[in-house]
């Protein structure tokens, strides 16, 4: 099992979200996240006075998968959520020791 | 016949429980007009109008922490200051003159007015509550400068003392039959330099006592709901209708003429506002929009009765530009204003106060037919107000200071005024 973590551009959430799912993808957790990276941040300005605004919103997906499925995964969350522009984000792959269904008790790979 | 029997009546009534003339100020027989009292009464809401639309103007500018604490500087103006104005205000400003400086105190607590006493052809009373508004929207127009560290409790009795010893002289000066500036032919229609200039150098005056804000310049002290702003002058632009249309004192032809260039200036700055910042800043901003709206209609305030819609359209051009670069000065020079009172009241105020010596040519000729006098005489008016507001309002500031303490405490600051001054928070979301 392995757990992908993707930080991407929030209006390509859909078009994702979609195209996992017709990859067999049965779950996902998805957070409203602030960051930066090399994009940095933008500037606002409120009557002539500028103020650099650090952080962009960002979406983070998190799903966790057998492991037969990771590079299918990987490349479509690549695919569609890449603009090709600076900040479209990134993805990590962890390793997962253990997953519960808390309802039945499942333990693995049934439980996700 | 209705006329007749209305002022028959009327004479009956006074003679009968008050004893009072039921005569205008400028003597003979005058009756109560309907359509002006309609009028007058509708303008004297539409003026308090602009107190919840300027709370709401200012808390959007806020940070979330502080929006009801903003609010309140409004609010409480509505109540304080016109308990004040029928104690003192009303006859501190408009009472028999005294050496041209000040009313007696004939009408404390509006002694020897009846509902049946007129002003002109309309009830005294409503003449006091259209004058009271204006007496209640000014300190609350100075909060904006105070926001977001003045301690409540002091800026209540600021505002008490402020309008008793600032508004109602300056007032009494322009507006006051025997006030200097009257006499000397000062033109404020609707009370630029009373409202706007002394309301504006006011603010920077007390700024200098309170202090910049903790992380000014340093920290985002950003607006936390420009929709409510928008609202807030979009609010201020309908009661301004009553603001100045309402100062002709009837609904007349002079009424008729403030109304149209009220809306066109401010139409005006706000479109200026927005297409210089668009050029200079790159970005055409709804909060630069919504300040030009008020930049012209504080701008057109002493015109409104005396210039044409022409005139209107440059004096609100020229307001939003210059009202713009002013409102740049604060971060350049360093100084917190924190929602520009100074910028948009004061020069604002000041720019209308000149353009009317320049642009009148209704009830009066300015400087574009050749009068330098008229010119001369609203700088004269200009510079007594700053001299006046800025030492007398930095006098009780710095008293203030010293007796009750004028801002809240460091940490107070940091938590927000809303939980640390009114135990509340506006959003509980």
């Amino acid at each position: 099992m392995k757990k992908i973590e993707a930080i991407i551009k929030p209006f390509k959430l859909d078009d994702v979200k979609e195209k996992l799912t017709e990859l067999g993808v049965q779950g996902m957790t998805v957070s409203e996240v602030k960051g930066f990276g090399r994009q940095k941040g933008h500037t606002e300005i409120y009557r002539g006075a500028e103020y650099v605004i650090d952080f962009v919103p960002k979406v983070k997906l998190e799903i966790v998968i057998k492991d037969d499925i990771v590079s299918k995964v990987v490349e479509t969350i690549e695919k569609y959520a890449r603009t090709g522009k600076i900040g479209d984000g990134k993805i990590f792959i962890l390793p997962v020791e253990e997953a519960i269904r808390i309802r039945t008790g499942e333990r693995k790979e049934e439980a996700i | 016949m209705y006329r007749v029997l209305c002022r028959l009546l009327l004479v009956l009534l006074n003679i009968l429980l008050y004893n009072v003339p039921a005569f205008g100020a400028e003597g003979g027989a005058v009756t109560c007009d309907s359509g002006n009292t309609a009028w007058m009464m509708i303008s004297s809401a539409l003026v308090l109008l602009m107190l919840p639309g300027l709370a709401l103007f200012y808390a959007g500018m806020v940070r979330s922490k502080n929006v009801l604490a903003t609010m309140m500087h409004s609010f409480l103006a509505m109540s304080v200051i016109s308990i004040q104005w029928v104690f003192v205000g009303y006859t501190l400003a408009f009472g028999s003159d005294k050496f041209s400086l000040i009313g007696g105190l004939d009408f404390l607590f509006l002694k020897g007015i009846g509902p049946e006493t007129l002003h002109g052809d309309i009830p005294l009373y409503i003449f006091v509550m259209f004058q009271g508004m204006f007496a209640v929207i000014t300190p609350a127009l100075i909060s904006g400068a105070l926001a977001e560290r003045v301690k409540f409790s002091a800026f209540f009795i600021f505002i008490l003392l402020w309008s008793t010893l600032i508004y109602d002289p300056i007032a009494h000066w322009v507006w006051g039959e025997g006030g200097w500036l009257y006499k000397m032919g000062a033109l404020d229609f609707a009370g630029g330099t009373v409202v706007h200039i002394s309301s504006g150098i006011s603010a920077l005056a007390a700024i200098f006592v309170l202090g910049k804000r903790k992380g000014y310049l340093k920290e985002k002290l950003i607006p936390h709901n420009l929709t409510i702003t928008l609202l807030g002058a979009g609010l201020l632009w309908i009661g301004w209708f009553g603001f100045n249309a309402g100062s002709a004192l009837a609904a007349n032809t002079s009424a008729g003429l403030a109304f149209t260039v009220t809306h066109l200036a401010s139409s005006a700055a706000a479109l200026s506002w927005l297409i210089y910042e668009w050029i200079h800043q790159g970005k055409p901003s709804a909060l630069g929009f919504a300040s030009g709206i008020v930049a012209g209609l504080v701008a057109i305030t002493p015109g409104a009765g005396f210039v044409k819609p022409a005139e209107a359209i440059i004096i609100g051009l020229i307001a939003g530009i210059l009202c713009y670069r002013a409102v740049l000065l604060k971060v350049k020079l360093g100084y917190d204003d924190s929602l520009d009172v100074f910028g948009i009241h004061g020069v604002g105020g000041i720019w209308g106060a000149l353009a009317t010596g320049i642009f009148v040519t209704v009830g009066g000729t300015g400087l574009l037919s050749g009068n330098w006098n008229q010119l001369g005489v609203q700088a004269i008016g200009v510079l007594a107000t700053i001299v006046y507001a800025f030492v007398g309002t930095y006098i009780i500031a710095i008293i203030l200071d010293k007796i009750v303490g004028f801002r809240v405490e460091d940490e107070d600051e940091v938590i927000g005024l809303d939980q640390t001054q009114h135990g509340e928070i506006g959003y509980n979301m």
